[in-house]
């Protein structure tokens, strides 16, 4: 039987059920059970966040001055991204203007972030979605030269280069430890690229985790440490002396120019490695133009990456802010996070219990109270889920919504609105890559098109962080060189009862903390993150979020081995973490483990 | 709290050293912190040689790549799930570790730590020596919650442990005389701010 939901999706769970436990290369726990069909189409499918959460119950009656230490540590990948909200948010409560140079020098410390997440998502967790590391075995070393200099003048790209790395690779491979390459369907008839192709994204593979070591550096220097760099209140941890030389105190000017050049490196990189590789691997799998789900219909920006320090608004926002609804793609509607109305979370679907479970609840009167209980419909029991039911409570994930609507986030969404709002710094390069591959606007909805959004907004970030690298310097130089506001440090400045928000777009989404801070304690503190909307679970109405629509119709050669559902997932660089504590730690009770 | 406190912190040299000695976990689910916590108070009571880096790994995954290649020796600190009583203390070395840490239900991390070694190995590095404590866990289940008794009164077998394969690698440290002025975690994050300052627990799920 049919059933069509409020937001436009036909789901059928009269099929074979396939569960998918945990979804692996991704942060957190996720689990995912779909319905094909007799011709392994999948028709319905459900996803249900496998960890609990709830920052206030960590940081209820702490110092709001510590509370991005804290969030900085509920996640292993988007760190700084939590660090960077919660002091925005406390700032925004106690009414705290930062200067210019410490605006510059976050803006620096997120757009690194962006670059770093993006590639490190893009070759170490999605590329063995799209590249078979174990065909590049059988790869000719002069093939691949030649396919990689036609694409690219990067200078790494020798056929002895080429051969060296083989080499090693096979005898990875023969040692019969494969690390890092173990979780992959190897010989999948869903892999595409030629041998040449994968040689060269696997020596890419490695050149960036290479490269990334250079990228963390800036975080060290302006963060004062890695891992889990320095965040302040009022500005930025990093004092600056221009004259001062050795490692001791200030960041100096040969800390400065470490910066600026591992910058035009980042700008190297993306444009001839990143992009290109992109380009070639997408060009093999135009045929699959699967995953759109929710991209065509319902998408969200907070936006960030603000270009006057203090000034939030859309005029200085150079990350697009904006919703689009119900497929209308030219009306962008403004984002408000302090209006009651817009940004809410249901429970209806989730484990856990409001007094009033057909009312959603904004941030700032948020509940985390536990409620883990199951729908008749449950196959198996509490400790050992063979199938959830969809039908009532199935997540850890709440379900938020933005005027009631589900809504995809993420980089294919600020892309898109962007785009559509005719910034040619989204526009360009978006007409410049479909293009290239010769495929209608309409590609970008699909899990490619996330894929493909991702790697521009690299290159786009690793283009910001040279203007704001200058842009400091020419404040530097001309004498200022105040890095914090300390005026309000002390809490007896503060107002007894004051509430705060603070955003930013992480890289993988909107994320939102809302602080509510009284006689200078945490009184409430609620996050909303990416993975939250991307994952959310049903709603009272019945409207699926992202991944459950972007799975739909997809076909599956063999239900037993899910990489199209492992592709199109991993193309949201879905982090559970934060947005979700193991339930039951390896769910054995599935039917397909994955790899 | 003062401002001091927070921006006075000087850029650190990021891979000047090679002996890595390295807590992982998280330290907001209980025993889960533990390798931090051990790390932490290590260096609470000791000064270690410029070329030791003590390093609060946190969750960081494949971020911790750069930091393992720079060490030509490891120590590890992690809670570990062994199948054992509660609080058993276990040291294992060199290619034993990956094998500890890497087989289902061993790591209790979301990203493996197996893949952060295999990662460092592709990319060339050959350690000279590597060890694991690890800790049988007692209770992880328990968001924001301190290290159990158990599991925190093997923090100072733990160092002694750790303290022994260091010196095999040739490292003695001197122990402090006062506390150091720097905590290695900070922010009210360092054990005695974090239990603290818990919320009243929640009910059990």
């Amino acid at each position: 039987m049919t059933v069509t939901t409020p937001n436009g999706f036909n789901l059928d769970s009269s099929g074979r059920r396939v569960v998918v436990d945990p979804v692996t290369r991704i942060e957190g726990h996720l689990r995912i059970e779909v319905n094909v069909d007799e011709n392994n189409i999948i028709r319905n499918a459900v996803s249900t966040g496998t960890i609990w959460r709830g920052l206030e119950l960590i940081l209820k009656g702490r110092d709001p001055r510590d509370a991005w230490a804290f969030t900085q540590r509920i996640c292993g990948v988007c760190t700084g991204t939590h660090a960077l909200t919660s002091v925005r948010a406390v700032e925004n409560a106690l009414a705290i203007d930062i200067p210019d140079n410490a605006n510059s020098i976050r803006n620096i410390m997120q757009l690194c972030l962006y670059v770093h997440d993006h590639i490190v998502h893009f070759y170490h967790l999605h590329a063995l979605d799209w590249v078979d590391v174990v065909s590049a075995l059988q790869a000719d070393p002069k093939a691949t030269s030649e396919l990689a200099q036609s694409i690219s003048p990067w200078p790494m790209s020798s056929p002895g280069y080429y051969r060296d790395l083989q080499t090693r690779l096979k005898k990875f491979v023969e040692s019969g430890q494969l690390g890092p390459f173990k979780n992959g369907y190897w010989g999948h008839p869903a892999y595409k690229l030629p041998p040449e192709a994968n040689l060269m994204a696997v020596a890419h593979y490695l050149e960036a985790l290479d490269f990334q070591k250079d990228l963390v550096k800036i975080h060290a220097i302006y963060g004062g440490k890695n891992p889990h760099p320095n965040w302040l209140v009022g500005g930025v941890p990093c004092a600056i002396n221009l004259d001062g030389t050795g490692a001791v105190g200030a960041v100096n000017m040969e800390r400065l120019n470490m910066v600026s050049s591992i910058i035009d490196r980042a700008i190297a990189f993306t444009e001839q490695v990143y992009i290109p590789d992109l380009v070639a691997i997408a060009s093999f799998y135009k045929g699959w133009l699967h995953g759109g789900g929710l991209s065509s219909k319902n998408l969200m920006s907070y936006g960030d990456i603000p270009d006057r320090a203090n000034d939030y608004t859309e005029s200085s926002l150079l990350l697009p802010r904006g919703a689009i609804i119900n497929g209308k793609l030219s009306e962008i509607h403004p984002v408000d996070l302090e209006d009651p109305e817009q940004i809410q979370e249901f429970v209806s679907h989730s484990w856990y219990k409001y007094a009033d479970e057909d009312k959603g609840l904004h941030p700032w009167d948020g509940v985390t109270d536990p409620n883990y209980v199951h729908g008749p419909n449950l196959v198996g029991t509490r400790t050992d889920i063979k199938a959830v039911d969809e039908g009532a409570k199935y997540s850890w994930l709440k379900a938020p919504r933005w005027r009631g609507h589900a809504m995809e986030v993420g980089p294919l969404a600020r892309y898109v609105i962007g785009y559509m709002q005719g910034n040619a710094e989204f526009k360009e390069p978006v007409d410049k890559l479909l293009s290239a591959l010769d495929v209608p606007i309409d590609a970008l909805f699909s899990t490619l098109g996330r894929t493909a959004a991702r790697g521009l907004e690299c290159q786009w970030a690793a283009e910001k962080m040279r203007y704001f690298q200058d842009k400091l310097m020419a404040n530097l130089k001309a004498g200022d060189l105040n890095t914090a506001n300390v005026g309000k440090w002390e809490p007896g400045t503060w107002g007894k009862d004051v509430k705060g928000v603070g955003f930013t777009e992480a890289p993988r989404g909107a994320l939102g903390h809302w602080v509510h801070i009284k006689d200078t304690k945490i009184a409430n503190y609620q996050c909303v993150v990416p993975t939250t909307w991307n994952g959310s679970p049903r709603d009272k109405d019945g409207n699926i979020g992202a991944f459950e629509a972007s799975l739909l119709d997809t076909p599956m050669h063999d239900p037993s081995q899910p990489l199209e559902i492992l592709r199109t997932i991993h193309s949201f660089d879905p982090c559970l973490a934060c947005s979700t504590h193991v339930m039951s730690p390896d769910g054995e009770t599935t039917v397909v483990t994955v790899r | 709290m003062n401002t001091e406190r927070q921006i006075d912190v000087a850029p650190e040299e990021d891979e000047d050293f090679d002996v890595l000695v390295l807590g992982i976990g998280n330290l907001l689910w209980a025993d889960e912190g533990f390798g931090i916590r051990v790390v932490e108070e290590m260096h609470r009571r000791y000064r270690f040689p410029d070329r030791v880096r003590l390093m609060d790994g946190g969750t960081q995954g494949l971020y911790l790549v750069q930091y393992v290649r720079a060490a030509a020796r490891m120590l590890v600190f992690d809670a570990i799930d062994y199948g054992d009583p509660a609080g058993t203390l276990k040291l294992v070395r060199d290619n034993e570790v990956p094998r500890f840490m890497g087989v289902k239900k061993m790591s209790l991390h979301q990203t493996g730590f197996q893949e952060v070694i295999s990662a460092a190995e592709l990319l060339g590095w050959e350690p000279a020596a590597m060890a694991l404590v690890g800790v049988q866990a007692e209770e992880l289940d328990d968001w924001g919650g301190p290290l159990r008794d158990g599991t925190r009164a093997r923090i100072d077998p733990a160092i002694d442990m750790g303290l022994a394969v260091l010196a095999e690698w040739g490292i003695v440290p001197t122990p402090r005389t006062e506390p150091p002025a720097h905590g290695l975690l900070r922010h009210d994050l360092d054990m005695t701010a974090f239990d603290a300052g818990r919320p009243q627990p929640i009910g059990s799920i």
